[in-house]
């Protein structure tokens, strides 16, 4: 009795923990290689609803209308003139807000559209290029407009949505698409 | 000196490992937070094109990506070179995008819950060398099941300043 005590006694009462390290090691690995940090970033876009009429564009005035045709070799036709996508930015910033007063430009910016065309065999990459530097133009504007008004850059994330609201307001963006013409289609 | 001698010999000379698995799993809970079981097989090759005016996708499970490029070398004699609409893990049929599309974006929308549907995100994941056919379809179709917030996958542009 007293003997089989004293082995008790001496007995290690702890779990033995070290394996648990291994054990976390494994499912660490695991995770490691079974997920991926993918950023996902990107252009967000608004589609226009469907439906089955074509929108009339016909009472728009010719000087609001900023059309952009983009044919199935890529080349860019800004208000019926070739321009290259470097220039489509500062082109389209001058053109919205109009510092000049130019008669051929938008009345103001609340009255500009922008109509974006292009065909079916137009690459994907020059699209969104061409996406990219139209809403460029209108963050830039943007900035501008919060630099002026409430001294901050425009940020999506950090300015309140209610200056966000009145900076939109000023300045929409409004970007019509076309359905694309069939030129260029892969077969 | 021998009091030195006696000292050094009753010393324990193991670092304790005791806090490892506590710091392996920190890691471990780090990893499970910040990522994302990858979910499907990608069976296209798709390099999406770069841009700078970006906006961050924040909830992974409002997104819903659609991927659109050409076949990897594997599937390239079953299914061609020509570019392709990958939902989930299948290819759309070829004649029967739309529906197919319709139908992915339906069975997405009914694993979010009602109050969240309508901030649901559509990332489109479109390789930089196809043309705009397959993608204005794609944009059809989206637009006829509803699905109107959609986002142009690209990377950063590596000299963009913003």
């Amino acid at each position: 009795m007293a003997n089989k005590s004293k082995s008790k006694g001496r007995a290690n009462n702890e779990i033995n923990a070290s394996s648990m390290a291994d054990i976390a090691f494994l499912l660490l690995i695991f995770f490691l290689v079974t997920t991926t940090i993918v950023e996902d970033k990107g252009i967000t876009v608004k589609l226009p609803p469907w439906s089955e009429e074509e929108p009339d564009i016909t009472q728009l005035k010719t000087r609001n209308v900023y059309s952009v045709l983009v044919n199935a070799q890529n080349q860019l036709l800004v208000r019926n003139q070739p321009m290259s996508i470097r220039d489509l930015r500062k082109n389209a910033v001058e053109f919205i807000s109009n510092p000049y007063g130019r008669e051929d430009y938008a009345e103001k910016p609340t009255k500009a559209i922008i109509m974006l065309k292009n065909d079916r065999g137009t690459n994907y990459k020059t699209y969104l290029e061409v996406y990219n530097e139209l809403k460029g133009a209108y963050n830039d504007l943007w900035n501008e407009a919060s630099m002026k008004k409430y001294g901050v850059p425009y940020d999506e994330d950090k300015l309140p949505l209610a200056y966000r609201k009145a900076i939109k307001a000023e300045i929409p963006m409004v970007l019509s698409e076309a359905e694309p013409t069939a030129f260029g289609e892969e077969k | 000196m021998s009091k030195f001698a006696k000292k050094r010999g009753k010393a324990d000379p193991n670092i304790s490992t005791a806090s490892l698995p506590d710091i392996i799993f920190m890691l471990l809970f780090f990893f499970m937070v910040v990522t994302k079981m990858r979910d499907s097989e990608l069976k296209l090759t798709i390099i999406t094109p770069f841009a700078s005016e970006l906006t961050k996708l924040e909830e992974k499970s409002l997104v819903a990506t659609i991927y659109v490029g050409r076949p990897i070398e594997k599937y390239r004699p079953i299914y061609g070179t020509k570019p392709q609409i990958q939902l989930n893990d299948k290819f759309a049929k070829v004649g029967q995008e739309e529906a197919d599309i319709r139908y992915f974006m339906e069975s997405f929308r009914t694993k979010v819950p009602e109050s969240r549907r309508p901030q649901i995100t559509t990332s489109l994941r479109v390789d930089g060398n196809v043309t705009m056919g397959i993608v204005a379809d794609v944009k059809t179709a989206l637009r006829k099941s509803g699905q109107l917030k959609v986002n142009y996958s690209a990377k950063r542009r590596p000299d963009a300043t913003l």
